[in-house]
C-alpha cells in the first residue's frame, strides 16, 4: 500500500508542473494585464512597477523566474494585495476552505448514506419517495437560494446564527455547511439507493438470506459493503463539485477562503495568485484522488492497488 | 424504429411528473419567445419613486432597488437563462457525440489518450475551469458559451463513447464492416441512430446542467454583464438587498430552480421511456 501511495504522489509531480506551465501560459496570452485599470499612473512609474515584478522582461525568462519560486514553494508576491505574497494569502485562505469543504463532504456521507439505505431497504414507500424527493430538490436548487433562504430565516428571523464570516465558532458553521453539503449529500443518496436496489436482488444476497441470516447483517454486511464502491467511485468528481458549489457559498456568506480570493484575483488580473489558487486546487484534487484509490482499494479486495 | 418511439411515447405519457414537466417547458420557452408581449413593463424602466417594493397588485413580484419591475425582469430574464441552456447543450451534444463516438469506435491507444483527458476535465472542478477560459476569451457572451460548451461536452462524450463501445461488437455493426462499408458511414448511419435515445436524454440533462453553471456564474459577478441579464445575475442584483427584501433573490431563484427541476424531471422520464437499460447508470 505505501509504495502504491508514493508512486502516486510520485507521478503527480510533473502533472502539477505540465499544470503549471498551462496556467501559465494562458494568464500570459490573456489580453490585459495586471495594471491596466489604473490609467491615472504615469507610463515612467507603469515601467517601475512593472520591471518590479518582472513583467518587463521576455516570456521564457518570467516562466523560469517562476518556476524557480514554485520548487522552493514561493509563490510569487500578489498584484493587488501590497506586500502580500501569494503564499501568505492562500497560508490563511486554505485552512477555511479546506474545513468548509470536509465538513460538507462528511455531512455527505453522514447524511446521504442512510438517506439512499432507507429510501432503497424501503422502496416504494413514502420514505423512500419522500427521501428521493429531498435528493432532487438537493441537486436541482441553485446554491446561492439555498444560503439565502437560510440565512433569511436561521439568522433573520430566528436569530440563531451569524448571517456570515468565518470566526471560529461551530455557529458560524453551521448554515454554511448546511447548504454547502445538501448537493452533495442528494447526489450520494441517489447513487446508494440505485446502487443498493442493485446489490439487495443480487444471488449471494439470496444465498445470505436463504442460509438463515437475519436481516440486520445480511444489510450490514452483503449489502451495505458492495453497494458503497459506486459512492467512492463518485468522490472524486464529488470533491470537485463541492469546490465548485465553494465559489457560491464563500461568496454569499463573505467566508474569507480560497474561492473568495481566486474570484478577486479573477476581477483584479491579479495573475499569480490565480494562478497559485489553481494550483493548489490542483494538488488538493490529486491527494484527494489518491485517497478515493487507496479506499477503493480498501473497500474491494477485487481491485488490486499495482 | 416507429415501435420504439411510439412505445416510448406511451412509457412517458404515462409518467405524470415527466409530463407535467414538459408542458411546463414549453410554458418557460414560449415566455421566453414572446418575453416582449408578456412583459407588463420594460426591463429597464426605472422607477424611482417605486424603489424596493413588496410584491403588490402593480407589480406582482414587486420592485428591484432601481424600482424596476421584477416580473418584467425575471420574464426577460428567461430569456437569456433558456438560451444560454439550449445552445450550451446543443454545442456540448455536438462536441461530446464526435469526440466520444470517436473515442470509442477507434479504441485502443488513442481511446486511452482520448479518455485520460476526459477523466482530468471530469475531476477538475467545473466553475475554477469556467471562470479560467472566461479569464481568457473575456467578459462576452461568446466567452460564457464557449466556457460552458468546454466543462458540458465531458459528460456527453463518456456516455456516448460507452454506448458505442457497447454497439460496436454487434453483429451488424461487423456485418457491414465486413461488407466494406466505411468508417465514417459507419458511425453516422448505423451507430449514431441506434444511440439516439441516450444522446437524447443526455441532452435533456446537458441542459440544466448548463442553465445552472450560468447561474452560479453571474451570482458571483463572473457571469453575464449588463445590459444582459440572467436569472442568475437578477439574484445577484438581488442578493444586496435581500435581508429585508427576501422576493428578489426567491423569484429569480425558483424560476431557475423549477426550469431545472422540469428538465431534469422529464429526463429522467425519458431516460425511463426511451433506455430501460439505462435506468441505474
Amino acid at each position: 500500500m505505501i509504495p502504491f501511495i508514493l508512486k502516486r504522489i510520485f507521478i503527480s509531480i510533473p502533472v502539477i508542473f505540465v499544470l503549471a506551465t498551462i496556467t501559465f501560459c494562458i494568464m500570459r496570452i490573456t489580453p490585459g494585464g495586471p495594471f491596466d485599470k489604473d490609467k491615472a499612473i504615469p507610463p515612467e512609474i507603469k515601467a517601475n512597477i512593472e520591471a518590479k515584478y518582472h513583467l518587463d522582461r521576455p516570456l521564457w525568462s518570467q516562466y523560469f523566474y517562476y518556476m524557480k519560486g514554485l520548487i522552493q514553494g514561493d509563490l510569487g508576491p500578489s498584484y493587488k494585495y501590497l506586500g502580500r505574497s501569494v503564499t501568505d494569502i492562500i497560508k490563511d485562505s486554505l485552512p477555511v476552505s479546506v474545513e468548509l469543504g470536509l465538513y460538507a463532504a462528511f455531512l455527505a456521507f453522514l447524511l446521504g448514506i442512510p438517506l439512499g439505505i432507507i429510501a432503497a431497504y424501503k422502496h416504494g414507500t413514502w420514505l423512500d419517495s419522500s427521501s428521493m424527493f429531498i435528493a432532487i430538490s438537493g441537486i436541482t436548487l441553485p446554491s446561492f437560494l439555498v444560503a439565502a433562504l437560510l440565512i433569511y430565516f436561521f439568522s433573520f428571523k430566528m436569530g440563531w446564527f451569524p448571517a456570515g464570516l468565518w470566526e471560529g465558532g461551530w455557529e458560524y458553521k453551521i448554515l454554511p455547511v448546511a447548504a454547502l453539503g445538501l448537493r452533495p449529500v442528494a447526489i450520494i443518496a441517489r447513487l446508494m439507493r440505485t446502487s443498493m436496489l442493485d446489490v439487495i436482488k443480487a444471488d449471494y444476497v439470496r444465498t445470505a438470506r436463504a442460509k438463515g441470516l437475519s436481516e440486520f447483517p445480511v444489510i450490514l454486511k452483503h449489502v451495505l459493503k458492495n453497494s458503497l464502491i459506486p459512492v467512492i467511485t463518485i468522490s472524486g468528481p464529488l470533491l470537485a463539485g463541492i469546490i465548485t458549489g465553494s465559489f457560491v457559498i464563500e461568496h454569499v456568506f463573505a467566508i474569507p477562503g480560497m474561492a473568495k480570493h481566486f474570484i478577486l484575483a479573477v476581477t483584479n488580473r491579479d495573475y499569480p495568485l490565480i494562478m497559485g489558487v489553481t494550483l493548489i486546487y490542483a494538488v488538493l484534487l490529486i491527494l484527494a484522488n489518491i485517497l478515493v484509490d487507496v479506499l477503493y482499494a480498501v473497500i474491494d479486495p477485487r481491485i488490486k492497488v499495482s | 424504429m416507429n415501435t420504439l418511439w411510439s412505445d416510448a411515447f406511451k412509457t412517458l405519457s404515462k409518467n405524470k411528473p415527466a409530463l407535467l414537466s414538459l408542458f411546463f417547458i414549453i410554458f418557460i420557452i414560449l415566455v421566453a419567445l414572446f418575453a416582449n408581449l408578456l412583459a407588463p413593463y420594460g426591463y429597464e424602466i426605472q422607477n424611482p419613486s417605486q424603489r424596493l417594493m413588496f410584491p403588490n397588485r402593480t407589480f406582482w413580484m414587486g420592485t428591484d432597488i432601481l424600482g424596476r419591475d421584477l416580473l418584467s425582469r425575471v420574464i426577460y430574464g428567461s430569456r437569456m437563462s433558456i438560451s444560454v441552456g439550449l445552445i450550451v447543450a446543443i454545442c456540448s451534444l455536438i462536441v461530446g457525440t464526435l469526440y466520444g463516438s470517436l473515442s470509442g469506435y477507434v479504441g485502443g491507444k488513442i481511446d486511452n489518450l482520448l479518455m485520460r483527458i476526459v477523466d482530468i476535465l471530469y475531476t477538475f472542478p467545473s466553475l475554477l475551469l469556467i471562470i479560467l477560459i472566461r479569464v481568457i476569451f473575456g467578459q462576452g457572451l461568446f466567452g460564457i458559451f464557449l466556457a460552458l460548451t468546454i466543462v458540458g461536452w465531458v459528460d456527453v462524450s463518456r456516455i456516448v463513447r460507452g454506448q458505442v463501445l457497447q454497439l460496436k461488437e454487434m453483429a451488424f455493426i461487423e456485418a457491414a464492416r465486413a461488407v466494406g462499408v466505411k468508417n465514417r458511414f459507419i458511425i453516422f448511419k448505423h451507430i449514431l441512430p441506434n444511440i439516439l435515445g441516450p444522446i437524447i436524454v443526455t441532452l435533456t440533462f446537458e441542459i440544466p446542467a448548463a442553465i445552472l453553471s450560468e447561474s452560479f456564474l453571474s451570482f458571483i459577478g463572473l457571469g453575464l454583464q449588463p445590459p444582459f441579464s440572467s436569472w442568475g445575475s437578477l439574484a445577484n442584483d438581488g442578493f444586496q438587498a435581500f435581508k429585508s427584501f427576501p422576493h428578489l433573490i426567491i423569484f429569480p431563484g425558483f424560476s431557475i430552480f423549477l426550469t431545472v427541476l422540469a428538465f431534469n424531471l422529464l429526463g429522467d422520464g425519458l431516460r425511463d421511456a426511451l433506455d430501460p437499460k439505462l435506468k441505474n447508470a
